[in-house]
């Protein structure tokens, strides 16, 4: 029998962290790009948009990313296609990713004080550049923080993607505790990368919610 | 796409999916009564209790909120027993919920004791109540009625994590699904079905918890 | 002996003395006003009196009981002295008249229908018998203030400290307020408070305190303290006040 020493344990973890890194981009930054687009239908003009939004929210978050993640799975293998399990995990977090940040950027871009609508309205400005120039740049400000914060969601979700068998992090704990029998050295082990990936983002979006606050009271 | 769905396999199924859900709201109740009384001590301890106690609760709570719930539960279900806890499925899954819900509504309720009036304080003290009292007695259900509906979003979020439970083999609305699909490889079907399952019960539970408010905070939030 | 017995009381907050040697003697059954200009420390002694602030330096003695800061001492020291508020401070998730049984039952152990009792007594002194049920935000102000006097008197205290208990009132509700504190003057109750109402002080105190940057700066009867102030500095707090 094969003994395992603590460095094999753990640089087979790092290797499979690399995965939970690039899957964490990957969904954020297209769960960011698709959580635009909903977020442009949601303060828009359009009713049926504004509905359409609100039902896609209510539907990501009020059911588990682990459903999500296999109707992905299984669902894009009854358009026939043989499924790759990073492509439903992709899919499935851009999709749950989405849902969160509209309804975060949603809070912001109303908590700008509806005396901006109206100063900027008074100016002549139409609806677009009210926008552009009055409204998202001090939405933006108040959104950093808890986009941050969001974004340690999307890391620990990934986590989740192992059972639909994309190898990463949680996945290679399963299997290097399977090859060595020790649970508790492992999974503890994997427990701490997480940490360490995701409590500097805590951190980062705590201290900038912190600097706000205080430039806000300065105001 | 030819696809047909095919729900025929419901008739002889559907005992397993009610297990499923019974497990699901059993694990749901425990974890939240406990996991939100854990949520009270530690948020008491981080904002009135002793300091050296506030070290010690807040490594817990940083530790499990950056940490994914099913590395929580793994660590729980296979890593406790070697040192000699042993537990069955379910226990582990509550134990886990309870856990991980306690560091999340510990920091959501210490934010309701913070923005409390120093006034109340000042009060409950010139009666002679005790911190402990005054925290007990006049603190503490403003502190809830204040933070109850993120509070509540929050139990729901635990209730929708809990469907990882099924990969320690505890037996709730996943499992059933998992146990569906492999007999029947009516994949598709059966999350569907149990997704749905999972959006109903997420809607009623919402509801629950916002009775559970009126019962508890007759009172309009003053101040 | 003096009911309330303040000896060289220092306080300060960080760098500053807002209490620079206080001594004061509380009579039983006397009524005592506390006047001076916002930051004069008078608030800040009336709160050290209830233990709610910690004196750096003196002491002060209740009924014979030293104030010392610990749980024990505290609590006897607040079952002494009862303490009101200008924010009223009452709890707003319990009913008025719960409010006045709260701390009978988790502090003196009192059983509910004892305290119930007590609270519709004392809710029936300050005028409130009917609003036993009423929540503190279907209360006026002035309402709040006078449960909040009950509330402080069901626990039986010695004395009762009033922190400028009408300043945040609406001037028309100012007057039930001073009427149920006049009330408990009449009837006894030993009363230590800082207050705005000069005319107030002058009808029903039985001695004034003018304190000016931490200090007692002039004490007497209300008629020599109003009509014959000896310093200039109480001449012009005087003038600057509208109603003497």
């Amino acid at each position: 029998m094969m003994t395992f020493t603590l460095w094999d344990i753990l640089r087979n973890l790092l290797l499979a962290a690399r995965w939970t890194v690039v899957l964490s981009l990957v969904s954020f930054v297209g769960g960011g790009l698709l959580g635009m687009a909903l977020l442009y239908l949601r303060i828009g003009k359009a009713r049926a948009g504004r509905i359409f939004v609100q039902g896609y929210v209510e539907l990501f978050q009020g059911t588990p990313l682990l459903m999500q993640l296999f109707l992905a799975f299984f669902g894009l293998g009854l358009f026939g296609i043989d499924v790759p399990a990073w492509l439903a995990a992709g899919l499935a977090l851009i999709l749950w990713t989405a849902a969160f940040l509209v309804e975060i950027w949603r809070g912001c871009v109303e908590s700008v004080a509806c005396g901006q609508w109206e100063a900027s309205a008074s100016l002549g400005m139409g609806y677009v550049q009210q926008m552009r120039y009055v409204i998202l740049p001090q939405a933006v400000r108040v959104a950093v923080p808890p986009t941050v914060g969001f974004s340690v969601q999307v890391v620990k979700g990934t986590a989740l993607t192992s059972i639909i068998g994309f190898v990463e992090l949680s996945k290679a704990g399963t299997v290097v505790t399977n090859a060595t029998f020790e649970p508790f050295t492992v999974y503890g082990l994997v427990a701490l990368i997480y940490f360490a990936l995701c409590w500097p983002l805590s951190k980062s979006s705590q201290i900038l919610e912190r600097k706000l606050n205080v430039a806000h009271r300065d105001h | 796409m030819t696809y047909r769905f095919d729900y025929s396999w419901i008739a002889e199924y559907w005992p397993v999916i009610l297990k499923g859900l019974v497990t699901t709201v059993e694990l749901t109740l425990i974890g939240t009564l406990f996991g939100v009384a854990l949520g009270i001590a530690c948020a008491w301890t981080r904002s009135l209790g002793p300091r050296w106690l506030r070290p010690p609760v807040v490594a817990y709570v940083e530790l499990i909120r950056n940490t994914p719930f099913l590395i929580q539960l793994f660590f729980i279900f296979f890593g406790l027993p070697s040192l000699g806890v042993q537990m069955t499925e379910f226990q582990a899954a509550v134990l886990a919920m309870v856990v991980n819900l306690g560091a999340y509504s510990g920091e959501i309720i210490r934010a309701g004791i913070e923005a409390t009036p120093r006034g109340q304080f000042e009060a409950g003290a010139s009666l002679a109540m005790t911190r402990f009292e005054t925290f007990r007695h006049v603190v503490l259900i403003p502190a809830l009625q204040r933070i109850w509906p993120a509070l509540s979003s929050q139990i729901v979020i635990v209730m929708l994590g809990s469907a990882v439970v099924s990969q320690i083999a505890a037996e709730d609305i996943t499992f059933a699904a998992n146990f569906i699909q492999s007999r029947t490889f009516r994949a598709f079907e059966s999350y569907f079905l149990t997704t749905g399952l999972y959006l109903l019960l997420a809607l009623a539970l919402r509801q629950a918890l916002r009775g559970v408010g009126r019962m508890l905070f007759p009172r309009r939030a003053a101040r | 002996m003096s009911l309330i017995a303040i000896t060289e009381v220092k306080k300060r907050f960080g760098d500053v003395e807002v209490l620079k040697g206080i001594n004061l003697d509380v009579e039983r059954g006397e009524v005592v006003a506390i006047i001076g200009k916002s930051g004069s420390g008078k608030s800040t002694l009336l709160r050290c009196v209830n233990g709610l602030e910690m004196i750096d330096d003196g002491s002060i003695m209740v009924a014979g009981a030293q104030l010392i800061n610990d749980d024990l001492h505290l609590k006897a020291l607040r079952l002494k002295v009862g303490m009101i508020f200008q924010q009223f401070n009452l709890f707003p998730h319990l009913s008025a008249g719960r409010n006045v049984m709260l701390s009978q039952m988790v502090v003196k152990k009192t059983p509910a229908r004892e305290a119930e009792a007590m609270a519709r007594r004392m809710l029936e002194r300050v005028g409130l018998g009917h609003k036993f049920d009423a929540y503190p935000d279907q209360l006026s102000g002035g309402q709040q203030q006078r449960v909040a006097i009950a509330r402080a008197l069901s626990m039986q205290p010695m004395a009762l400290l009033c922190d400028e208990i009408t300043s945040a009132l609406d001037p028309e509700l100012v007057n039930e307020v001073l009427a149920v504190v006049k009330e408990l003057a009449a009837d006894g109750m030993t009363l230590m408070m800082v207050t705005h109402e000069m005319r107030f002080a002058r009808e029903v105190c039985d001695r004034v305190v003018f304190m000016h940057q931490g200090r007692v700066h002039e004490i007497g009867p209300p008629e020599e303290v109003f009509g014959n102030p000896r310093t200039p500095e109480l001449r012009q707090f005087l003038g600057a006040q509208l109603v003497v």
